[in-house]
């Protein structure tokens, strides 16, 4: 298994995931590249999930393993006759992260834009030190 | 820069290269299937963008996978049967960041496809949609197929 070496989030590929789930859907089961990049307030993922409307994808949140699922189906008609044939009619990308208690999993955005995957997972507010008053009773 | 020819014999001809190449899509498939993806095949590497090119009585169609394009950065021109596509693709640098993880790739890239007949140049629709770039190419008329009537004397 793949991991990084964030604190927060953990990447695990599509097949560690394939031998516990059964397809359900057509097409072939890929995973897609990712970039991770992190900064002080947020951790971001971008994923490309070319074919995958904003209707197709699934983001599921489970036991502190966020998935993401994009389906992209297939867009040649039935009467096509196809010539050259370098990436599969129908596609499902499925890619998954281990998330830390150091994420706020309630403030997790996602956008999808040209079939590029955008996560955003905000950081946890770091508690602040805080003076105390003490007062004479 | 990749040229790739189309087989000038189509799809679902009996002919010697034509077996050849169904069987060699067939070995792919089947590849595919057992490892998991098109990325782990080896004869695909630096091949970008991926591209399925098909037909229909009417039409060709060739799509290729440039997902985080905009429209404006990419190009399509059309040379007799060759239909090129070429652009950028530029994610916005972050400021402040560490980065863990860089398996997308960015920069410019070209490819050219041959089709295996004319097509009219001037009524090619390209549409950008979810990171599919879609090519519509009308057959002129004389490259449809036509009916012809049997008669009996």
């Amino acid at each position: 298994m793949a991991t990084d070496k964030t604190q927060g989030l953990q990447t695990r590929e599509a097949r560690d995931i394939a031998t516990t789930t059964e397809a359900t859907r057509p097409g072939m089961l890929l995973t897609p590249p990712v970039d991770i990049f992190e900064d002080l307030n947020a951790i971001t993922v971008l994923a490309d999930m070319p074919g995958v409307g904003p209707g197709e994808l699934k983001i599921d949140l489970h036991d502190g393993v966020l998935t993401i699922t994009g389906h992209a189906a297939a867009r040649e008609g039935s009467n096509e006759v196809p010539l050259l044939h370098e990436y599969p009619r129908e596609e499902t990308f499925q890619r998954s992260f281990t998330l830390s208690e150091a994420i706020d999993q309630e403030q997790i955005r996602a956008t999808l834009k040209h079939g590029v995957l955008r996560l955003r997972l905000p950081k946890v507010e770091r508690a602040k030190p805080r003076q105390i008053t003490i007062q004479t009773g | 820069m990749i040229v790739r020819q189309v087989s000038p014999w189509g799809a679902g001809w009996n002919t010697p290269t034509a077996s050849v190449a169904q069987m060699r899509r067939d070995m792919e498939s089947l590849l595919e299937r057992l490892t998991g993806g098109p990325q782990t095949d080896g004869s695909m590497a630096g091949v970008f963008p991926p591209m399925n090119v098909s037909e229909d009585r009417d039409h060709y169609y060739v799509r290729a996978l440039v997902p985080g394009c905009d429209a404006a950065q990419l190009n399509v021109s059309v040379v007799h049967q060759t239909i090129a596509v070429s652009g950028t693709r530029q994610t916005p640098e972050e400021e402040g960041v560490s980065y863990h993880r860089k398996e997308r790739a960015d920069g410019v890239f070209s490819r050219s496809v041959t089709l295996p007949a004319a097509f009219d140049g001037t009524r090619v629709e390209a549409t950008y949609a979810d990171g599919v770039l879609t090519l519509t190419l009308p057959k002129p008329e004389a490259a449809k197929p036509r009916r012809v009537t049997v008669q009996t004397s």
